[in-house]
This record gives structure tokens, C-alpha cells and sequence, in this order.
């Protein structure tokens, strides 16, 4: 094998990075990180207090210093890449600035130590930023009303699907089936199953697009939905959303839009206007708050009139200019999560939204589509294009012109880490042949001159795709390790660190 | 807009290249009758300072410097400085789910510890990456339990946190599981005999949580047998993961639930938190969730990566464990820092010094007002009956400075003027001391 | 890689061993090679009943969930323990390495599986494609 040549890398170089055991290695008796406060009441036995129930140690747990542990996670956060340090091109996932200023203001006192069982009349702060965010999803998406208590995306398609069966049962209607497109996200089946509806495929047609006559041939009395992801997985808007939403309220049915795509669309098309009758959006992606390696996300869903008197239980009410909570919801499919939702995603979501204003909100999709197409034009002439209906903010190639020499999109995705980049969305949607897909979403935080390293970045990988295909095959190079081996970590699980 | 990288001159040149003269084009799939001409009706464009100042109204207009003596489900512990200064690092809070391992590395380890320590501290032998809460987790944990045993029937105690319940009958509305609730004996423990009668061959697990609502610790063993010996799962929920320093974990479980908000999460109006479920390894396959695994990479180097992902929705779609895709990563980097910090004997310390408050305050309490279940073991909650509505004894408490105790009268109607209190390490003697006098009534 | 002689197969890439009225169940090499490192199979109980062409468990790499389909209605006998703590045998030896045996109840169905030479050109066409 010829030795890898990564001359042409732009954006970075390697640097030295710290080694680092498991906490559980440098623990040793004695050390602490913590020092009690004074206590001002009368010590207890816990033997007397608790009897049989009392535990005599916490085996395994840590001992250390205060500096270890700063050390410890800093060091481990360098082995991280995030968005502060470069593009993550993640498609679907809107891996977009998560700003400052939100993580300021969410740890002001009166916000971070609010107890949830504050009477309403002490809580009017924390109920105002609620009622003004959701005063702004709603009027974003075009619907009549909305519940923040969802806590991430896929929870949301939970209660929206729940929401739909509410109003079949109210109307004493049995539907049995949610239709759902090939390119849709894996959480949309799985949500299906776990509300009680049999899953039935709707197949995409030769743009990427749902094929309308497809589902005007599937659509029947017996379909309580459609979950819709507009745009698609592909990137790829639906023109006929008219006729799609058409062909399901002819039948009864409602139309379900999964809102993970929604930076398309914020302040230039709202989903209530073409018809969509309930959807869920991801604060995570859409209004900036920080994914945090895995969550915490939020998942609102917004709904029209038709579905209010279903949404969880309580919902928030303004009288007199005071907020409080509505819990006699007889309708109600009940509660989704205890309290309110994740409030300090509410909080940081408002503040996306104020730093905006209506015509940043704009800006920033026209941005993210701008940039989406701009690489879609740079690079489609060294990667296949799979689909040629027009990208909104993400644009999905194929490996096609690269699997001839046994160049498959992991690798090109693990190649793409030495030159600096966090990885696409590899091998989704499933509806790319042979499940070669590379679906790249850059979201408006990137600048072009990043961009322009991206571009350039693909552009050699594909060349060496064609020259050296074994220095992607073997890639990542330059990473702090080498790839993983999977096969192992699955036949014979170590799920946690023992002594 | 501050937050856009771009000048209209980079915009126009990155549209010449494109081939297009203006932005709409590129919008041209939108069918023109959608399409929005005006603004959108949201608040105006704020500079940095005007938003800081729109929530720091808004805090003000919360109750801040008050001494809480309200727990019931989320608990005020003091938060380690420490914890917001490592997790203010970008490179944890602004990446993503680890699925490229070889640039996550950092946020992988991080979650294998946190899995270790929860085994550790719940005595069980796996532990997922995190679930949104307790209250979602117990529903996870009631469809885990069917799955496990084929049967479809669950018990629940009614000394389970109601609003838990509530998301358990909501998440498990279209799955044609029957849920029967069983009451509490006079010690404020599940009663045992109610428990028994309700179990059936078609029960699938019995649900408890300990401390339960009532702050009364179960007692898990006795349960287990119950629940064991009719070939029904035990799956225990924790919501105040700090009296594992101090109280025996539940090994004789099959599934906990733990919350672990009092591992340095802000209280924050009721979220984010973080769930976590745990386990015994043989059940893993129907565990929901991502799970972390070791393992080594081609030049044998340890590494960490997801595993065991065929149970999830990305590749079994409808055939999933769960619908979970996002989960509370950042938030469990919280609470391994701060198990971090307190660790082995710092937990206990800390649970000592709860302990103490609580004792404390329950005898204070004591000599004014009736503490109820007064015999059981409890940690930091207790429940007192007053003569007094305690809506009105907490109004008073508010000069003070105090909010106090939970009344149980919409969940607990014949317990009639009972509140549950509570006593972290941040509640001292004085505001004990005036609480215990306010409730004389 | 020559599939036994002795063996039917099915269109899902299943063999079958009929001896008597016991039939011993695995997959195929092409199977195995299809799926890549396989990481856990799961099977059901012995006395669970399959159906012909429906599923009677999964086997799973690191990132797919196949399948497992009978080639004959019967009652499961046995069940290979060993793939619980060695996958990876299926992979060695696909055709050693059976999943289940089970009392097959109509001998009429085994008549519509592929003889080894059939199924190697199937697989060859298939490939094809």
C-alpha cells in the first residue's frame, strides 16, 4: 500500500492529544472534590433511621480531585468535534450556532431554580416566555395552536400521532394504517407502531417525491394519516402538497408533518397554510439549542383547531393578563411527560427567535438554502446526483461514481474526518440506490470560505477516489484513533467499566 | 443578522455561481399561492442586550431567593461550580450523537462512565445513554416488561409519582395494556396484600417507585418476592437518585428507572432532566435507548462506539425497542460530573447530611402538626397533616421566604390537609425552625 | 464455495436437512457473505410452532435486522445454543452451523424448494441483477 498523502488537507493540521484512562482508573481512597458545608442540625444514625435499608458502600464509585476531573473532561472534550470547531454537515440533523447569549440568560436565577409547583402567580415569568415562544411557533407555522410538553423530536411525533387517533375515537371512526414515504426517518414507523397503527410503505416516485398516484391508490377510510416530511429526507420540497393534503382530507384523513426539516421553510411557506394539520418541530435543529452530544432536544407539536381538544394535559391559558395552567381536559390523551416539557429549551428557543426577529428568521433560510445549493453546484459534477428535483437546504448525492472502485459513502465520510470536517449523513435516506447516499446539510452558520474548504475537500476525496481508493478505504488517518471495531463491541457487549 | 456569516456581496456571488439572480429562485418549488409576502407577526430583531434584559425580567418575575421545602419529583441540591464550566465547553454542547466514534470519542467515554456509575449505584449490570425522564422512563419501562414476558397487564402503586402515572397510562394507551393501581398501607407503603390480590399470570411488572411520593422507602425486597413469585417483572423508579447514597439499591428489581435531576441539574421549571434505565444484562436486547459499548480499534487502542443500535428505530423501524432517537446526552455529562465530584464518599456524606435535615425537620414538624407514615424509613420527604389548608400556611411562609410543601389533595383526597416537605442540605435549621412553627395553624 | 447436495433451499437463502421427519435449518454461505459480521441470531423456544416462508426469528450484523424464514411448517425440536455466545460461526460455516430443527408437518411443502444446483444458479442471477 502507498503511504497516504494528505498534502492537500487545507484546513488542518495535527496537533498533539492527551491521553486519558477512565475516571475509575485514577480514583484512589482519600482524594475528594468535594467538601461538605457545615451542618446545622443534629447528626443521625442512618442504621437506626433506615434499619434493614441501609447501604454500606458505593463500591466502584470515583475518588478523586477537583482538578482531575476538569482535567479529565477537558481532555475528553478534545477528542470531541463539534460545530464551534467546523462545519457538521449532518443531513437532517441542522447542526447550526448554538449562540451565547442562550446559555446566559436560561441560567438566570429565577429561570434555572424555578420549582414546577410554584403556584402560577409566582411563576408568571417562566409561563410568559412559554405562551410568547409558543405565540411564535404557532404564527412560524401557520397552525392554531401548540403543546411545548413533547421533550425531543421523536417524542413529538408521539403525541401527534396520539392526537390524530384522539380525534378518529371522538368521531368513534377505527382507522388502522398511518402511510408513511420510503424516505422517511426511522423514528416515523417506530412512532406508528408504538400508537397502535400498522405501518403501510408509500413508495417514492422517480424524483425522490411521494408519488401521487401511489397514494391516491393507497388512501382509503382505513388510513388515519400520512406523515410527511416536507422537505423531504432528500432535501427535496413537495410540489403537490396541495394534492397530497387533498387526498387525505378527501378520505378523512389528516396530513402529519415531521418538522425536522422546517430550517426550509421558516419566514417563506408555512406548513398550515398547504394543508398540514398537525406537526412536530425540533427546537434542537430549527431554533438553535444545543445538541450536547445526543440532547436535550425539545419536540413542540402544533396543531389545527380540529385537534385542540386532544392536546396533553395541562395546557397553558392567559385571563386578564395572567397565565396559568387548564388541567380539566376531558379530551385530552393525557399527559406526555411530566410537567411542562423541557423549559430551558423553550427558553433558549425564545431567545433564537428575539435575535432574529422576522426578518433574520427569513434571512437564515434563505442562507441555509443558498448555501445547500452552492455546494450542490460545486460538487455535482464529481458526485452523483441521484435525484434531480431541485434542494432545498440539503442536497443528497450517491456514492455511484466512486463505488466502481469499491468507494462506499462511510468511507468517503471517514476520509472527509482528516480533512477536517465532521462527516455527512451516510447511507439515509434509504431510497438512494444500494444505500449510497452522502446527504450534506451545511445550515446559514457556515461562510462561504468554509464552504469553499468543504467543496474543495469532497473534490479531493473524490479524485483520490479514482487515484488512491485504499487511502479512503483505510481512512480516518489522522484521528486520534483508528476505526472501530464494531463487530466485537456487538458479540460481546462491555457496557461498563468494572474493577 | 449576527449570527449570519455571510455579506450580501458573498450572497450575490454565491447566486452568480449558481446561475441564479435572485434568492426566490431557489424557493421556486414552493406553489406561489403558499408562498409568504410580508413578515412573519413575531417580536422585532432584539440586540444582545435587549434579550438579556427581556429574561431577566422575565426572572424576576419568579421567585428566586426562596429556601425551597418542596421536592416531589425534582429536588434542590447544591450544583458544584465545576459542572457548568466543563460543560460550557463546545466541544461537548455543540456535537452531535456520537455516530462517527473516531471524532466522539469524548462524548462516548463520557456516557461508559455514566452507565458504570448508575450500575453502581443501582446495582444493576447495564444502564442505557439516558432517557428523556423518569416519568417517560417508567412508561419505557412497562413496555420493556411486556416485551420481556409476553404477558400485557401492569401494576402500579399509587405511591408513584401521579404525574408519572399519568404519562405510563398515556404512553401505553394503544398497546391493550390493562393498569391496575394499588394502594398504600398505613405505614405509606405499597400494601403488600392489595399487591398480591392484583397480580394475575397475565402481569407483566409490578411498578414501584423508592423513596415513593410519599417520601417512604419501599420495601423493594418484599415487593420483589411478591412480584417474583407470580412470574411478574419488578421495575423500581428512583426520582431522588441522591438517597442511593445512603439506601440499599434496588438489586432485586429487573428494571430501575432512576432520574437523576439531583446530580447537578438545575431545577429549571421542570426540564431538561435525564432518565436513565437500567438493568440486568440478560434483558439488554430489550432495553430502549443507545447503549455505549468498549471496544478497540484497529491498532488496539480502547475506544468506545454505539452498540447494539439493531434495537433501535434508524434500522428496526417499526420493530424497535422505543421511538427514541434524541436523548438527554448533555445533561447525563452532568450527572457523571457530579457523581464525579461527590463520588463514593461524598454520596454518602451528602445523603447523611439529607438525612439529618429531614429527621430534623420531621420532629419540628412533629411537635405542631400530625406527620403521617411516620414509622417507615424515608430520606428527605415527609408528609404532614395540618388543620390548616396548607395552600394557606404556604402563603404565609412566602414573607419568610419559603416555599413550602406540596398539598396532596388533588391526587390524595383522603389524606385531607396533608402537604409533602421536604429537606435538602440546602435547607437550614432557621427556615426549618420557622416552617415548623408556621404549620401550627 | 459448493452448497451440500443433501440440502434444499429456499429463495430467502435458507437451507433445509430433511432426514426422517426432522428437518435441520441454517442459511447459506451467500446468506452469511451477504450479511457481513453476523452479531447475534435469535431463534425461538423449542415446541414453538413455524410456518412455511413466514419468519422464525432474526439473525443481525452491526447495522441490519434479517429475516429468518422457514422452509417448512413444523414444530421447533432443538435449538443451536452455541450462536448465543458464538455468532460468529454462521459465518465460518454457515452450512455446519444449523439454527433450528423442527418436525416437519407437511413433507408436500418441500417439494417447491431449490436443489443445490438450482439454488447456486439463482444465486448467480441474482447477483447478477
Amino acid at each position: 500500500m502507498s503511504p497516504v498523502d494528505n498534502s492537500r488537507i487545507k484546513k488542518v493540521r495535527q496537533h498533539i492529544s492527551q491521553n486519558e484512562g477512565l475516571i475509575f482508573e485514577k480514583s484512589s481512597p482519600g482524594k475528594a472534590a468535594y467538601r461538605l458545608s457545615a451542618l446545622d442540625v443534629p447528626e443521625v444514625d442512618a442504621e437506626s433511621l433506615l434499619g434493614a435499608q441501609v447501604r454500606d458502600d458505593l463500591d466502584g464509585m470515583p475518588e478523586v480531585s477537583e482538578f482531575e476531573i476538569i482535567r479529565h473532561f477537558t481532555r475528553l472534550s478534545t477528542w470531541n468535534y463539534a460545530i464551534d470547531l467546523g462545519m457538521y454537515p449532518l443531513g437532517s440533523c441542522t447542526m447550526k450556532y448554538n449562540a451565547r447569549v442562550n446559555e446566559v440568560v436560561v441560567r438566570m436565577d429565577g429561570l434555572a431554580n424555578a420549582h414546577p409547583y410554584l403556584p402560577p402567580e409566582m411563576a408568571q415569568g417562566a409561563l410568559r416566555i412559554m405562551k410568547t415562544l409558543a405565540d411564535c411557533l404557532i404564527e412560524i407555522c401557520g397552525m392554531d395552536a401548540i403543546t411545548l410538553q413533547p421533550a425531543a423530536g421523536a417524542h413529538g411525533e408521539m403525541t401527534g400521532i396520539m392526537l390524530i387517533h384522539a380525534y378518529f375515537d371522538n368521531k368513534g371512526e377505527k382507522r388502522k394504517k398511518i402511510l408513511i414515504p420510503d424516505s422517511a426517518h426511522g423514528t416515523n414507523p417506530a412512532t406508528a407502531a408504538m400508537c397502535g397503527y400498522t405501518v403501510e410503505n408509500l413508495r417514492s416516485n422517480d424524483q425522490g417525491m411521494v408519488d401521487i398516484e401511489a397514494l391516491a391508490a393507497q388512501m382509503n377510510e382505513d388510513v388515519a394519516g400520512l406523515m410527511l416530511t416536507n422537505p423531504n429526507t432528500l432535501g427535496v420540497f413537495e410540489t403537490e402538497i396541495h394534492k397530497i393534503a387533498d387526498l387525505l382530507h378527501t378520505k378523512g384523513g389528516l396530513l402529519y408533518m415531521d418538522g425536522a426539516n422546517m430550517n426550509a421553510l421558516v419566514g417563506k411557506v408555512r406548513p398550515g397554510d398547504f394543508g398540514v394539520d398537525v406537526m412536530h418541530l425540533n427546537l434542537h435543529k430549527t431554533f438553535s439549542t444545543p445538541h450536547g452530544g445526543g440532547g436535550p432536544g425539545s419536540g413542540p407539536v402544533a396543531i389545527k383547531k380540529h385537534l385542540e381538544p386532544f392536546l396533553p394535559s395541562p395546557i397553558l391559558i392567559e385571563k386578564g393578563g395572567k397565565l396559568s395552567f387548564d388541567y380539566n381536559r376531558p379530551k385530552s390523551i393525557g399527559r406526555v411527560k411530566a410537567w411542562y416539557g423541557n423549559f430551558g429549551m423553550h427558553v433558549r428557543a425564545l431567545a433564537y427567535t428575539l435575535a432574529n426577529g422576522p426578518d433574520g428568521l427569513r434571512q437564515t433560510t434563505e442562507d441555509a438554502v443558498l448555501n445547500a445549493n452552492y455546494i450542490r453546484e460545486k460538487l455535482k459534477d464529481v458526485y452523483e446526483l441521484p435525484f434531480n428535483a431541485p434542494s432545498m437546504h440539503e442536497v443528497v448525492f450517491s456514492h455511484k461514481l466512486q463505488a466502481a472502485k469499491g468507494v462506499k459513502t462511510g468511507d468517503i465520510a471517514k476520509r472527509l474526518i482528516d480533512y477536517g470536517f465532521h462527516p455527512y449523513t451516510t447511507a439515509f435516506p434509504l431510497v438512494v440506490a444500494d444505500h449510497g447516499a452522502i446527504m450534506i446539510e451545511p445550515t446559514e452558520s457556515e461562510p462561504k470560505e468554509e464552504l469553499d474548504l468543504f467543496i474543495d475537500a469532497m473534490r479531493e476525496i473524490a479524485r483520490e477516489a479514482q487515484e488512491s481508493p485504499e487511502t479512503i478505504l483505510t481512512a480516518p488517518h489522522t484521528a486520534r484513533v483508528k476505526r472501530m471495531d464494531e463487530t466485537t463491541a456487538n458479540r460481546k457487549p462491555i457496557l461498563r467499566w468494572k474493577p | 443578522m449576527r449570527y449570519l456569516p455571510k455579506s450580501q456581496a458573498d450572497r450575490e456571488a454565491m447566486l452568480r455561481e449558481i446561475g441564479k439572480t435572485h434568492i426566490d429562485e431557489l424557493f421556486a418549488p414552493f406553489p406561489p399561492e403558499y408562498r409568504l409576502r410580508g413578515d412573519l407577526n413575531v417580536p422585532r430583531q432584539m440586540s444582545e442586550e435587549e434579550i438579556v434584559t427581556y429574561f431577566k425580567q422575565r426572572s424576576e418575575e419568579m421567585v428566586a431567593d426562596h429556601t425551597l421545602m418542596l421536592g416531589a419529583g425534582v429536588y434542590h441540591h447544591y450544583r458544584p461550580v465545576v459542572i457548568d464550566a466543563l460543560i460550557s465547553r463546545g466541544e461537548f454542547f455543540t456535537a452531535y450523537t456520537p455516530y462517527q466514534a473516531e471524532i466522539a470519542q469524548g462524548t462516548l467515554q463520557a456516557v461508559f462512565e455514566f452507565q458504570t456509575m448508575v450500575c453502581q449505584l443501582t446495582g444493576m449490570e447495564v444502564a442505557n445513554a439516558s432517557l428523556y425522564d423518569i416519568s417517560t422512563g417508567i412508561a419505557e419501562g412497562a413496555l420493556m416488561a411486556m416485551r420481556l414476558t409476553g404477558r400485557n397487564e401492569t401494576v402500579i402503586a399509587r405511591t408513584v409519582h401521579p404525574e408519572h402515572r399519568e404519562v405510563m397510562r398515556t404512553y401505553t394507551q394503544h398497546q391493550a395494556m390493562p393498569i391496575r393501581e394499588v394502594g398504600y398501607a398505613e405505614d405509606g407503603r405499597i400494601d403488600l396484600k392489595a399487591l398480591d390480590a392484583a397480580i394475575s399470570d397475565k402481569t407483566a411488572s409490578v411498578i414501584i417507585q423508592s423513596p415513593n411520593f410519599f417520601g417512604t422507602l419501599e420495601d423493594v425486597a418484599a415487593v420483589a418476592d411478591v412480584a417474583h413469585n407470580k412470574g411478574a417483572l419488578l421495575v423500581v423508579g428512583i426520582a431522588e437518585a441522591l438517597s442511593l447514597g445512603i439506601v440499599k439499591p434496588p438489586s432485586e428489581a429487573d428494571i430501575v428507572v432512576m432520574e437523576a435531576q439531583s446530580f447537578g441539574v438545575p431545577i429549571g421549571f421542570g426540564g431538561p432532566h435525564v432518565g436513565v434505565l437500567a438493568t440486568k444484562e440478560k434483558n439488554v436486547r430489550q432495553m430502549p435507548g443507545r447503549l455505549i459499548g468498549q471496544t478497540v480499534d484497529k491498532d488496539g487502542h480502547r475506544g468506545f462506539v454505539l452498540t447494539l443500535s439493531t434495537r433501535e428505530q434508524h434500522i428496526r423501524r417499526e420493530k424497535a425497542t422505543s421511538n427514541i432517537c434524541t436523548n438527554q446526552g448533555l445533561i447525563a455529562l452532568v450527572a457523571t460530573i457530579y457523581m464525579c465530584i461527590y463520588g463514593r464518599r461524598g454520596l454518602r456524606g451528602l445523603a447523611m447530611q439529607n438525612l439529618a435535615k429531614a429527621a430534623y425537620a420531621k420532629s419540628a414538624f412533629g411537635k405542631n402538626a400530625k406527620v403521617l407514615f411516620n414509622e417507615a424509613p424515608r430520606f428527605n420527604e415527609f408528609v404532614v397533616q395540618t388543620k390548616e389548608d396548607p395552600k394557606v400556611i404556604n402563603r404565609r411562609l412566602l414573607d419568610h421566604k419559603i416555599i413550602g410543601g406540596l398539598p396532596l389533595k388533588n391526587w390524595y383526597p383522603e389524606l385531607g390537609n396533608a402537604a409533602v416537605w421536604c429537606a435538602t442540605e440546602m435547607v437550614g435549621k432557621e427556615q426549618i425552625d420557622t416552617a415548623a412553627k408556621a404549620v401550627r395553624g | 464455495m459448493a452448497y451440500p447436495a443433501a440440502y434444499r433451499y429456499t429463495k430467502e437463502h435458507e437451507w433445509i436437512k430433511v432426514e426422517g421427519d426432522t428437518g435441520t435449518i441454517g442459511i447459506t454461505d451467500h446468506a452469511q457473505d451477504s450479511l457481513g459480521d453476523i452479531v447475534f441470531v435469535e431463534l425461538p423456544k423449542v415446541g414453538a410452532e413455524v410456518a412455511a416462508h413466514k419468519a422464525f426469528g432474526t439473525v443481525e450484523s452491526v447495522k441490519a435486522v434479517s429475516e429468518l424464514f422457514a422452509p417448512a411448517s413444523g414444530t421447533v425440536t432443538a435449538v443451536n445454543e452455541d450462536l448465543a455466545s458464538a455468532p460468529e460461526k454462521v459465518n465460518s460455516d454457515a452450512h455446519g452451523s444449523w439454527m433450528i430443527k423442527i418436525k416437519i408437518k407437511d413433507a408436500g411443502e418441500l417439494s417447491g424448494l431449490m436443489s443445490a444446483a438450482d439454488y447456486e444458479k439463482y444465486v448467480a442471477e441474482e447477483g447478477g441483477n
